[in-house]
């Protein structure tokens, strides 16, 4: 079975759209809903530690578009959603994203990014 | 579209084989897991390549015919 998502190429329209929601916005999630209400557990896991640390974010719902969603797999070479960005940079998923703040590692990273204040 | 976890098991001991790999199936459904993989191919690597190297292993069944894969990775 091929997976058309793995071939989508991130081109075109979808390409820049991504490109500058990431230039725009320090922190962006592409996620399954909206940040309020979403769509998909492992989002909703993301939204809750963003959320929790106080983070401001921007939430990207890539249910909006087939386009979108197999686009932001193809951009970043990873084959699920959600996806956490900061600065341009794909930081991870959603088990990395946990991982990372389980470990204590999320609030010290961010602060080095200067999106939360040390 | 569930994917019984021998098949899963296959594929990361092909991608891996001198890995340390447990399989659990989170939700009893055959589509929701969590993979623990020791594997000196992650030396070194930052935790978005170490995953990549497991989605690539899976040879794009990730996001299709397995939905959820909740990974833990790390060298020996």
């Amino acid at each position: 079975m091929t997976d058309a998502a793995t071939e989508a190429q991130a081109t075109g329209p979808v390409h820049d759209f991504i490109a500058k929601a990431l230039s725009d916005h320090p922190v962006v999630l592409f996620m399954k809903g909206e940040p309020e209400q979403p769509r998909c557990g492992f989002s909703a896991v993301v939204v809750q530690i963003l959320d929790h640390l106080g983070v401001e974010f921007v939430g990207v719902d890539v249910l909006q578009s087939e386009e979108l969603r197999n686009g932001i797999k193809a951009f970043s070479d990873w084959p699920t959603i959600p996806q956490l960005y900061v600065k341009g940079e794909f930081v991870g998923g959603a088990d990395i994203v946990r991982e990372m703040f389980s470990n204590g590692e999320l609030k010290p990273f961010l602060q080095e990014q200067g999106i939360l204040a040390a | 579209m569930p994917m019984p976890i021998e098949a899963l098991e296959a594929a990361l001991r092909e991608g891996f084989p001198d890995a340390a790999i447990e399989i659990d199936d989170l939700a009893g459904d055959g589509d929701h897991y969590r993979a623990r993989i020791v594997s000196t191919a992650f030396q070194g690597l930052p935790r978005v390549r170490q995953h990549q190297l497991v989605y690539a292993a899976l040879k794009g069944k990730m996001g299709g015919e397995l939905h959820a894969l909740a990974l833990e990775t790390s060298a020996p």
